[in-house]
């Protein structure tokens, strides 16, 4: 055992802590560090370095803990260490590893913080290093929020380092070549005469040293992969038919279930099995929180069961009617429910006093998530731990959920994260696993393997916060003079961590995101953020707070710019305090010809909204068709500080834009009876292809942080169509979905 | 019930009422055909019924006698890329994936009927396969690169 094993993890951070340039060496070392997850249980000649990278003769194994929901994170954290290892993929494979502490998300802190991204002041970063302290302390790890990059950019490129540097050590020591003198590449390291030793050669020799921690960051100039376009690994799998998701697996002599529960999100009363219970292949229906589980022979069986049964729903322990829904929302701009004014600059009530003041109301509704891949889980519960089969986002909490059911430690819930066909934060609830174990322990030793139909999926989902805004401005010498935005939305925050168990103290930073740090030097600019209590459960939505408040703060500065006689870009550049989100601005201005002349019946809206630290612009073009407006062309500048992958850059675009778009103009889901009166995709469309818009893409590198692309490119995009059909047929719409008010193609 | 699956005959004995969909993930074990939304309105797991695009989910298995059925897997592996899901790879279509079953199904069986698709035939043939991640942009650029190499072929 060599002693590699037992300190990999504390000088693999002392090595990364060096090589972002020494500032954090004493807290490290101080704070004790995780251990090296990958050294329980290895094997004799096999090494590792840090929790991410493993070496055995037979293997490289690279440890890509951050769960891929379509994003391609598995492909990017690949990237990263084999930019220093010098790996080429097919040399290597690739696990999300077991849910460790070591494995804490370093760049969470973001946007837990109420300061805005740019804010570099002392009680900023403050704040955010308590936030990292404690999300370190607590091994707190999660894909979410946009962090994968951040929290990896420099880690996993340490990691590869280290490990390449200690692996030439172990080459040097073989061959008595000097270190200086060898050279990597290809998974080898290789001597002055021409021959090579390949790292899965060298880790025996490796496994006996003390990693290598005097590193230095490869300069950017020297990339191989970071920046040029990529081939993602998974994207041959998932052409083919080859990829297995959860909802794939097979786990010998598991059965299958189904589930029903309270469409209401409360009890139930009773149920009427109805003959449910001797249909062919059913086993038998348990009881599960809120319903039950038909346990049968086949997927199909199972859900056929369930359909059949008749069931007695307690009500809903929200409003039945969505009217009341509004309501609720409509009456929450007062002083009890403020949460926070996260804004005061100037005096907006002196600028609006005497003024003539233009006043509007927008709306948002709840909207559901439903990735492709409908919720599933196999789980396993033994007499003393459970197994568990899923892809999720927060691993360390799915561990303690499973424990409480099955009553054993969280350690003892092994846990194999699996590729997901979709999230866009659905994932981070909880309903199918819970309710997978609650089976599993009625059955313990046998495996159940739950699939959710898709209508149980949509009448369980925790849809997007509903809100409203109300803004009133005035304009001044052709200029935007005053706005004060009051934004009221429920807490999907708080209804999440209600859910999670772990409260989140002080406001909400989601609530008016996208909205409060606008990057405009308005003279007299007030935004207050109102929380209305809770109301259905709701939940993150890509893009979360922003997704609302974008849409209500850019589509009223459009109000306002009109109003001034301005031109839309030119005003918002005027107003633009800072020069990388200028740089987005300029940049869509350019690519769409901003300014040229367009056809009859033709409009152009922009939109700027930042979303977990990425600025955002988005011009978008329209026609007002006899059939409805159709959507021509959408332009999008993002500012992410270092594009890791452009291909991979432009889907993820690509699609935020397709996401937000979709949605908005056909997508809510509405209560009724207490149940959500949306029950499959007929009803909730998002977009489809014959309505997809070409969608150029441009990617800036003027931040100074490195930031993710999964979430930004959402909320601009519904206020730049709202602006742009006001363009090209002079109606405002303030309400989601866009086609309560007006057609399109 | 016997019939044809990627050119190897089964002999299946189940509830005729049976979706294709659910004889092919859980009985047969081909589960690169997707469960989406079980209603037609996804496309995730369409396949090729004699040749031709259909929902598995809404066809039974008692109506498929003597059938020919070819699912995602009877078109290529990711070692012997069919050419249209070369075209998918070469334009790195797939985010999450788990549409892109029926996505290249779907497009296959359009390319197989006019290898010279406008903008208007994509939109009339595709628009029934939901991609939640929206890489339509990409489909849409990989069928029209598909189809230039089977006619340059
Ligand atoms: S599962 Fe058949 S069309 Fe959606
Ligand atoms: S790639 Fe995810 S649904 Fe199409």
């Amino acid at each position: 055992m060599g002693r590699a094993r037992t300190i990999a993890r504390r000088t693999f951070l002392i090595g990364s802590a060096a090589v972002a340039g020494g500032v954090a060496f004493g807290v490290y070392k101080v704070k004790t560090p995780h251990d090296n997850p990958l050294a329980e249980g290895l094997g004799e000649g096999e090494a590792t370095f840090n929790p991410f990278v493993k070496i055995t003769p037979e293997a490289i194994t690279l440890i890509t803990p951050h769960a891929d929901i379509g994003q391609g994170v598995v492909h990017m954290q690949a990237a990263l260490i084999s930019e220093e290892l010098d790996v080429e993929f097919g040399q290597f494979e690739t696990d999300f590893g077991a849910p460790d502490p070591a494995y804490w998300n370093t760049a969470l802190s973001a946007e837990a913080v109420p300061f805005a991204s740019f804010d570099d002041s002392f009680g900023a970063r403050t704040m955010r290093g308590a936030v990292d302290g404690m999300a370190k302390l607590m091994g707190l790890m999660g894909t979410g929020g946009s962090s994968s990059v951040p929290d990896q950019y420099e880690k996993l490129r340490a990691a590869g380092a280290v490990a390449r540097e200690t692996l030439k050590l172990a080459a040097s020591q073989q061959s008595g070549v000097a270190v200086g003198e060898l050279k990597t590449a290809n998974g080898a390291v290789q001597l002055p005469d021409g021959s090579s030793l390949t790292y899965t050669d060298l880790a025996e020799a490796a496994s006996g040293l003390d990693p290598v921690t005097d590193v230095t960051l490869r300069d950017p100039s020297t990339w191989r992969l970071i920046g040029k376009p990529m081939a993602r690994k998974d994207i041959p799998a998932k052409t083919t038919g080859a990829q297995i998701y959860g909802i794939d697996l097979k786990i010998d002599g598991m059965v299958h279930a189904s589930t029903r529960v309270s469409p209401r999100r409360g009890a139930m009363n009773g149920y009427e099995a109805n003959g449910a219970d001797t249909m062919p292949g059913v086993s038998s229906i348990l009881p599960i929180t809120g319903g039950v589980a038909v346990v049968a022979n086949s997927t199909w069986r199972a859900m056929n069961a369930v359909n059949q049964i008749e069931f007695d729903w307690a009500d809903a322990p929200y409003p039945a009617e969505q009217d009341a829904h509004w309501a609720e929302v409509a009456a929450s701009f007062t002083e009890e429910r403020l949460d926070k004014e996260w804004r005061a600059d100037g005096d907006v009530d002196a600028a609006m006093d005497g003024a003539e003041v233009i006043s509007s109301e927008y709306s948002a509704g709840y909207v559901a998530h439903q990735p492709l891949e409908p919720l599933n889980a196999i789980v396993r519960a033994d007499e003393n731990g459970a197994e568990v089969w899923t892809g999720h986002q927060l691993p360390r909490f799915l561990q303690q959920k499973v424990a409480a059911i099955v009553g054993c430690e969280p350690d003892d819930v092994v846990y194999h994260n699996q590729y997901s066909g979709g999230s866009f934060g659905h994932r981070l609830e909880w309903d199918n696993i819970t309710q997978a174990a609650e089976i599993a322990v009625q059955m313990r030793g046998t495996p159940v393997k739950l699939t959710l139909s898709r209508e149980e999926d949509f009448a369980t989902d925790y849809p997007r916060q509903i809100g409203m805004s109300r803004s009133k401005g005035t304009v001044k010498d052709g200029k935007v003079d005053s706005w004060s935005l009051d934004i009221a939305t429920v807490s999907a925050t708080r209804s999440m961590s209600g859910r999670l168990g772990v409260p989140v103290p002080g406001p909400d930073t989601q609530i008016a995101a996208g909205a409060w740090a606008m990057a405009y030097g308005i003279p007299n600019l007030r935004v207050r953020a109102y929380a209305v209590p809770e109301l259905a459960p709701t939940s993150s939505w890509r893009s979360v707070g922003a997704s609302t408040a974008g849409f209500f703060a850019e589509s009223f500065l459009d109000e306002l710019i009109h109003a001034a006689g301005a031109d839309q870009i030119e005003e918002r550049m005027r107003l633009c305090n800072n020069d990388v989100h200028r740089k987005v601005l300029e940049a869509v201005a350019e690519m769409s010809n901003w300014g040229s002349a367009m056809g009859a019946n033709k409009g152009r809206g922009v939109a700027l909204v930042e979303s977990f630290g990425v600025p955002v612009a988005q011009v978008i073009e329209v026609t007002n068709t006899d059939a409805g407006i159709k959507i021509d062309r959408v332009y999008v500048a993002a500012d992410v500080g270092r594009v890791i992958d452009p291909v991979n850059f432009e889907n993820l675009v690509q699609g935020g834009v397709v996401w937000a778009l979709g949605h908005a103009i056909n997508s809510e889901i509405t209560y009724s009876d207490g149940m959500a009166e949306q029950t499959n995709y007929h009803a909730s469309e998002g977009m489809r292809m014959y309505q997809t818009p070409e969608i150029i893409v441009k990617g800036l590198e003027n931040a100074e942080k490195i930031r993710g692309i999964g979430e930004p490119p959402v909320p601009a995009a519904p206020p730049a169509l709202a602006n742009a059909i006001f363009a090209a047929t002079g109606q405002r719409i303030r309400e989601m979905p866009f086609n309560k008010h007006i057609d399109f193609v | 019930m016997q019939l044809t699956i990627n050119g190897t005959p089964h002999d299946i004995e189940i509830e005729p009422d049976t979706p294709l969909l659910w004889v092919l993930r859980d009985e047969i074990g081909l589960t690169g055909t997707k469960y989406g939304c079980g209603i037609a309105q996804c496309g995730a797991c369409t396949v090729h019924v004699d040749g031709e695009a259909r929902r598995s989910c809404q066809v039974q298995i008692g109506d498929l006698e003597g059938a020919e059925v070819t699912t995602i897997e009877g078109f290529g592996s990711p070692d012997k890329l069919s050419l249209v899901q070369q075209a998918w790879v070469d334009h790195q279509v797939a985010q999450c994936g788990y549409c892109q079953s029926g996505q290249v199904m779907q497009a296959t069986a359009l390319l197989e009927l006019n290898d010279s698709p406008t903008d208007e035939d994509i939109d009339r043939v595709m628009s029934g396969n939901l991609c939640r991640c929206g890489t339509y942009p990409r489909i849409r650029a990989a069928i029209h690169d598909a189809a230039a190499k089977i006619k340059g072929a």
